[in-house]
């Protein structure tokens, strides 16, 4: 935001702060700090108590690794081998359906829960059976998504499939709770339904959109990684469920912790595109 | 239908009520809101209709932007039944309602945008309404960062932007402190009068009626009719009809008040 004068909220003259805003400012600062300090503390006595548990004894390190044992496992797997290809490879897929399967969730959602905006019958129609459609457990579809869609498609389609109801279902609640005076306003200047849908409903709805990529990102990358436990040959899913089978579990959790730091990226780069929408706001 | 020919014929009728009444259906049973309104509104007239809450106030308002229809009788504009929102009928409603997605400028025109009226035009009015109501170095802010005084004038600025006729003014200071909203009261009557616009104004503040008004109109508890009607001058202030905050100070001022209090005060005992 630029600066500006006379505006409400924005800061005054900021040449000489007084001893007692600079004293804020420090315990601002120091909230910040202790906040940050404190995470990284847990992570470390995390990574700390997993290293030495199995070590001393506490636990089977059969069934843990350590985590000095992920890194030089993650670049023994960087490498693709006669039967199997590189780690980066595997992530790479993954990433690439959980992008398809949420966009996809992101588009199909949109376009329904216009519709069911449009149509208020139709929602009043379709409402339990999304509603049933969203609590069902879509993981109970694995076997059955690979027999009618088959190995690469029965991935992208688990990944849709449990991300898109609740996505539907939030958009469409995100669209019905637009403030009525917007659209009766942009109905006084003579405003057609799709001029409202265009104009107030969607561009109003932008919170709900990144609420709802947030909630179907996550879905999506656990839609992924059920359906390469299934069926693939690629993927992060699929060497987890590799790793298990050969009973090697610097594999297994050298995957998943790729996928948390998968996870971690993608939640950075939502976080990005809320702050540079909301600027807007 | 050249906005300065419809302002340059005072005296005709510019909206017309002709019998009208309204009724709500609901699951719990119907609620007849208006019943048999009858009234007339000079072009150029500025009329105030007051009544307590639930009387049907902004429903009438509504008839006459034609986003309602009325279950009897007809609204007419220029002696044409209204049929749906009319580009000459402007309308502003309990609040400002600004889009905190669009920038001032973009508020502005949204009204213009609906209507398809020429980019370049619009854009220019905006910018001519914005920098005469003193928002010039606000067209590219975001609603949020303005007062609520502000907003109110923004507000204003996309009704005026498609040039209506006609504008219906419903409570719109009531979101306002006591202080700013008298100020902005004596600014938009001002304005609307030197732009020859016709406008009618709801509101339930007496004051507020009379220092904006050439004519109260009561109406009484639902079904909301017309109770009385009351011309307002102010003989006093000379030829010019004083602002609203000078009319306060008129001493014609409270012979109306007291007037329409007593009208208002026997619903409240009835």
């Amino acid at each position: 935001m630029s600066r500006a004068d006379a505006v409400p909220g924005s800061r005054g003259d900021a040449a000489s702060p007084s001893a007692a805003y600079r004293h804020f400012l420090r315990t601002e600062l120091r909230a910040r700090v202790l906040v940050r300090a404190a995470q990284a503390g847990l992570l470390l006595a995390f990574l700390v108590a997993w290293e030495f548990a199995p070590r001393y004894g506490l636990v089977n390190p059969m069934f843990t690794s350590y985590p000095s044992a992920l890194w030089p496992t993650f670049l023994g797997l960087l490498k693709a081998t006669a039967n199997q290809p590189g780690i980066l490879e595997h992530a790479a897929s993954t990433v690439m359906a959980t992008v398809v399967g949420f966009s996809g969730a992101m588009l199909v959602g949109v376009i329904v829960a216009a519709a069911l905006w449009w149509w208020k019958r139709l929602y009043l129609v379709l409402d339990p059976f999304l509603v049933v459609a969203n609590a069902m457990p879509k993981i109970a579809f694995v076997p059955i998504f690979y027999i009618w869609l088959g190995a690469t498609l029965s991935i992208y389609g688990m990944a849709l499939a449990i991300s898109v109801f609740i996505t539907i279902l939030m958009l469409h609640a995100g669209f019905e709770g637009v403030d009525a005076n917007k659209i009766k306003l942009a109905q006084t200047f003579g405003a057609s339904r799709w001029q409202v849908l265009r104009m107030v409903v969607l561009p109003g709805s932008v919170p709900t959109l990144i609420a709802a990529l947030k909630v179907n990102t996550g879905l999506a990358l656990v839609g992924v990684v059920v359906g390469e436990f299934q069926s693939a040959n690629l993927g992060l899913g699929y060497l987890i469920q590799y790793g298990s089978q050969v009973f090697k579990l610097d594999i297994v959790m050298t995957a998943i912790t790729l996928l948390a730091v998968l996870s971690a990226l993608m939640y950075l780069a939502i976080a990005a595109l809320e702050r540079r929408v909301m600027a807007r706001r | 239908m050249s906005p300065a020919l419809a302002a340059a014929a005072p005296g005709t009728v510019k909206v017309e009520l002709r019998d009208v009444g309204l009724r709500y259906f609901g699951r719990e049973g119907e609620t007849e809101a208006l019943a048999g309104i009858s009234l007339g509104v000079d072009a150029g007239e500025f009329v105030s209709i007051i009544g307590q809450s639930g009387c049907g106030k902004s429903t009438l308002l509504s008839l006459v932007a034609g986003i309602m229809a009325p279950t009897r009788g007809e609204v007419l504009v220029d002696g044409r039944p209204v049929r749906g929102p009319d580009p000459r009928v402007g309308y502003m409603l309990q609040q400002d309602y600004l889009f905190e997605w669009r920038t001032i400028l973009e508020n502005t025109l949204l009204g213009a945008q609906i209507q398809g009226l020429d980019p370049q035009m619009a854009r220019d009015r905006a910018v001519m309404l914005l920098s005469r109501y003193g928002l010039a170095k606000f067209m590219d802010h975001l609603p949020r960062q303005l007062s609520g005084g502000m907003r109110q004038r923004v507000a204003l600025a996309r009704t005026l932007c498609t040039d209506p006729d006609v504008v219906l003014l419903d409570e719109p200071f009531s979101a306002l402190d006591s202080q700013t909203r008298i100020a902005i009261a004596d600014e938009i009557a001002d304005i609307l009068r030197r732009e020859k616009k016709t406008a009618i104004l709801v509101t339930h503040d007496i004051a507020e009626a009379i220092g904006m008004a050439d004519r109260v109109i009561v109406l009484s508890r639902r079904p909301g009719r017309v109770k009385s009607t009351h011309a307002i001058q102010f003989a006093s202030s000379g030829a010019s009809r004083p602002s609203p905050m000078q009319a306060r100070n008129a001493v014609e001022f409270n012979g109306y008040f007291n007037r329409l209090w007593q009208e208002l005060e026997v619903h409240v005992e009835g």
